[in-house]
């Protein structure tokens, strides 16, 4: 006979999914994309993803442990932030660089606010932009991909920055500067290390879709909006601005779209609020590739767009079922 | 009528194999039994005893009359001596008056209920009371205010391990239909439905071969928690909304469990009592087994019946593991509400450690009242009530879906539950100060 039971409200069963399973499962979606980049980069794809999860980790556990709190590195979610974080830094990113973007990712923009769940603005995002100002000549030291794990680092523009570069020095873009586009869907073209291999990002996303981590709701309007927006520039000035297939495949915007804008934290709970979500950051990140003076503007449009979602989460709130509103 | 389906739910792993197939047992009284029955079975004021210590009762015999219209008497379950009128163990309320009978016994008659002028008054004074878990007396839905065009009967039984509700629309499905359609005829209501989830094959081939006989319409339902939710049924069978705050009948609809439509058709045409009813008893015991029990009978019996528990339980829930309330004496007794029982050991019971939220927004597509639970819990943390208030909280059902697809574990409903309290006495506080 029992001596004593365990009394708690209901419900007594719970769903096996937890949020350390959550991260794992989108550590697991980026493989394909770590896998490739390590294909191009080498050795210096490896270094970043070490490096930088390291320093994100340590950085957590220095931090629980000055404040005294619970270890919070099973949650994954370190783990996660630097492997994005790697992944939006140049192969090429000096350690330093490195320490520092991860210090930025989980003290200032994530502990500071309270540590997980509680930060505004996506961590990984926040120290590129960061290091993206601090930095710029090193965070925009592209290695060209090699053709070995070792191999010497020759430096060579993004596609996006030359054509950029073209739009500002002659008024439109050369030709023969811009790449193509199995160079795009396989990630042969230098840039961050996650950047491009847009079909490696898509296996990721698609892997997502079915594990239920995330919905299409983010990645198709955010997509989708820079398809379209990109598309009818393009038509109405294809000499000022790449096709739509090429915008969607180069930069960040497929990882962006799949693994940076569907952050949990920072994009916004409901459905509808999503899709303007999406909306927003196609949007912004067309004005800058577009107009702007940055080649590439997802890390941009994705921070602006996260302002906004404590906003939207506020006025956007679902209709409760046989609320009458007045 | 199609089926319309409800907005949101969850799938939770069902576990009803292990009784599904089991007939119901009745459990046989052994002389020395002892039942107690709470005289507060339900919401709404408790019944007034009637008998006194060291009288003899007979099983069926009134022991306690209705205090009001919101009340339900009570019957003795067994036939025996009164030990006493004291204070016994309530699954809910902790402890509440009751009374306690040694069984002498093992009667098969029962004392009958007592002749009455109208249906309503025949249903009240067998005791009856809703007997899929909220248990509100029946005969009180039975009297509406409105005009009403649809009777729906329930026998989705979307809660994970009970089976109780599937037994009956087996073996009792005659009595069900004869009883839905008594309470068709007298309240004079155009449309019968009844609901049955389609992971119940047997039960839904069973009414399908009585629908044109009895004139019902039967809608198998796509099998989703929480379906047997009044307000998720009516919308699923109906396409009606009930308005926030307000009762089915709104929308012309009342709603009855299957049971109590079988526990009506024995009231008026055999004058049975509500003295027992079919409660299923599993998880870690080593017979689980639906039994038809006497009321007042403490779980202890039960366990007993079915063979004691495997290893060592920890956890003891009186009812379905997604609303079901733990237990925390092995003493409790079955009220009319009781619809299972259900054992746990350590092992079975998940990890509770909580984590912070992060906004997944799982609870939001999972919540069948379109509430946003992850924005309510940080205001129940903070015991913001306005907000919570805002928020809609009152449209709260008290399901646990939230709850049961929360990856950080938060204990979402339950907070919500004990904010529900507070928010009510503000409302009447409010109310009062504005009179």
């Amino acid at each position: 006979m029992p001596d004593r039971l365990l009394v708690t409200f209901s419900p007594h069963d719970r769903d096996t999914v937890t949020t350390d399973k959550i991260m794992m499962d989108v550590v697991i979606a980026l493989i394909p994309v770590m896998l490739a980049s390590v294909y191009f980069y080498g050795y210096y794809a490896v270094k970043g993803y070490l490096l930088t999860t390291l320093f994100c980790m340590g950085f957590e556990y220095a931090f629980n442990k000055i404040l005294k709190q619970p270890c919070s590195l099973r949650d994954n979610s370190a783990l996660l932030t630097g492997v994005l974080l790697s992944m939006n830094m140049p192969a090429g990113a000096p350690w330093w660089a490195m320490l520092c973007g991860a210090f930025v990712a989980i003290v200032m923009s994530k502990q500071v606010y309270g540590g997980l769940g509680q930060n505004p603005f996506n961590p990984a995002l926040v120290a590129r932009i960061f290091l993206l100002i601090a930095w710029p000549a090193e965070m925009t030291s592209w290695v060209k991909p090699g053709g070995s794990f070792f191999f010497d680092a020759v430096s060579s523009a993004t596609p996006l920055g030359l054509t950029k570069a073209d739009i500002i020095a002659h008024g439109q873009i050369m030709a023969h500067n811009v790449s193509t586009y199995s160079d795009q869907i396989f990630g042969n073209v230098s840039g961050c290390l996650g950047g491009d291999g847009a079909i490696f990002v898509l296996v990721g996303g698609a892997y997502m879709l079915s594990r239920r981590i995330i919905t299409w709701h983010i990645p198709v309007t955010f997509i989708g909006t820079v398809f379209i927006f990109s598309g009818i520039v393009w038509l109405i000035a294809p000499h000022r601005a790449l096709d739509p297939f090429m915008h969607i495949i180069s930069g960040g915007v497929m990882l962006g779209a799949f693994f940076m804008a569907t952050d949990y934290v920072t994009s916004p709970i409901n459905k509808k609020a999503q899709l303007i979500f999406g909306i927003g950051c196609g949007v912004i990140t067309c004005l800058i590739r577009i107009y702007g003076s940055y080649p590439d503007g997802v890390g941009f449009a994705i921070l602006i767009m996260n302002a906004f979602v404590p906003l939207m989460d506020k006025y956007m709130r679902p209709v409760s079922f046989g609320e009458v509103r007045a | 009528m199609p089926f319309f389906g409800f907005k949101g739910g969850i799938h939770p792993q069902y576990n009803k194999s292990a009784t599904s197939g089991c007939a119901v047992e009745r459990l046989a009284v052994k002389a020395g039994d002892i039942v107690s029955i709470p005289l507060s079975q339900h919401i709404g004021a408790p019944a007034k005893a009637v008998v006194t210590k060291g009288q003899q009762v007979k099983k069926g015999e009134l022991i306690a009359e209705a205090a009001g219209f919101i009340s339900s008497p009570v019957h003795s379950s067994v036939t025996g001596k009164v030990l006493g009128i004291a204070s016994v163990i309530h699954p809910m309320a902790g402890r509440v008056e009751g009374i306690s009978i040694e069984a002498e016994c093992d009667d098969e008659d029962f004392v009958p209920a007592p002749d009455t002028e109208t249906f309503q008054k025949a249903v009240q004074a067998a005791g009856i009371t809703g007997l899929g878990g909220a248990s509100f007396p029946s005969h009180v839905k039975l009297s509406p205010p409105k005009e009403v065009d649809t009777l729906l009967i329930n026998g989705a039984e979307c809660e994970p391990y009970l089976t109780c509700d599937h037994r009956m629309m087996i073996e009792r499905s005659l009595d069900i239909v004869k009883g839905a359609v008594l309470i068709q005829k007298n309240l004079k209501i155009k449309n019968l439905i009844i609901a049955i989830e389609k992971n119940k094959p047997a039960s839904i081939a069973l009414f399908r071969k009585m629908e044109k006989e009895y004139g019902f319409e039967l809608i198998p339902l796509d099998v989703k928690y929480p379906q047997g939710g009044e307000k998720q049924l009516i919308k699923a069978c109906t396409d009606r909304i009930v308005p926030e705050g307000k009762l089915p009948l709104e929308v012309g609809v009342i709603v009855h469990n299957v049971g109590t439509a079988a526990a009506v058709y024995d009231a008026v045409e055999h004058k049975k009592p509500l003295f027992e009813r079919v409660v299923t008893v599993t998880g870690a015991v080593r017979n689980p087994k639906n039994l038809l029990v006497p009321i007042g009978t403490p779980i202890s019996r039960l366990i007993e019946e079915c063979g004691g528990f495997i290893g060592v339980p920890r956890k003891i829930v009186m009812g379905g593991p997604m609303m079901g309330l733990a237990v925390s004496s092995m003493e409790t007794p079955v009220i009319k509400g009781t619809s299972g029982i259900l054992v746990y050991r350590q092992e079975d019971l998940p990890d509770l450690k909580q984590t912070p939220c992060i906004r997944c927004g799982r609870c939001v597509d999972a919540c069948p009242m379109a509430l946003v639970p992850s924005a309510m819990d940080r205001y129940v943390v903070r015991e913001m009530y306005e907000a919570l208030e805002e928020y809609h909280v009152m449209n709260c059902i008290e399901c646990g879906c939230c709850t049961y697809v929360c990856p950080a574990r938060r204990t979402l409903a339950s907070g919500f539950r004990t904010s529900k309290r507070h928010i009510l006495r503000m409302i009447k506080e409010r109310e009062a100060n504005n009179a």
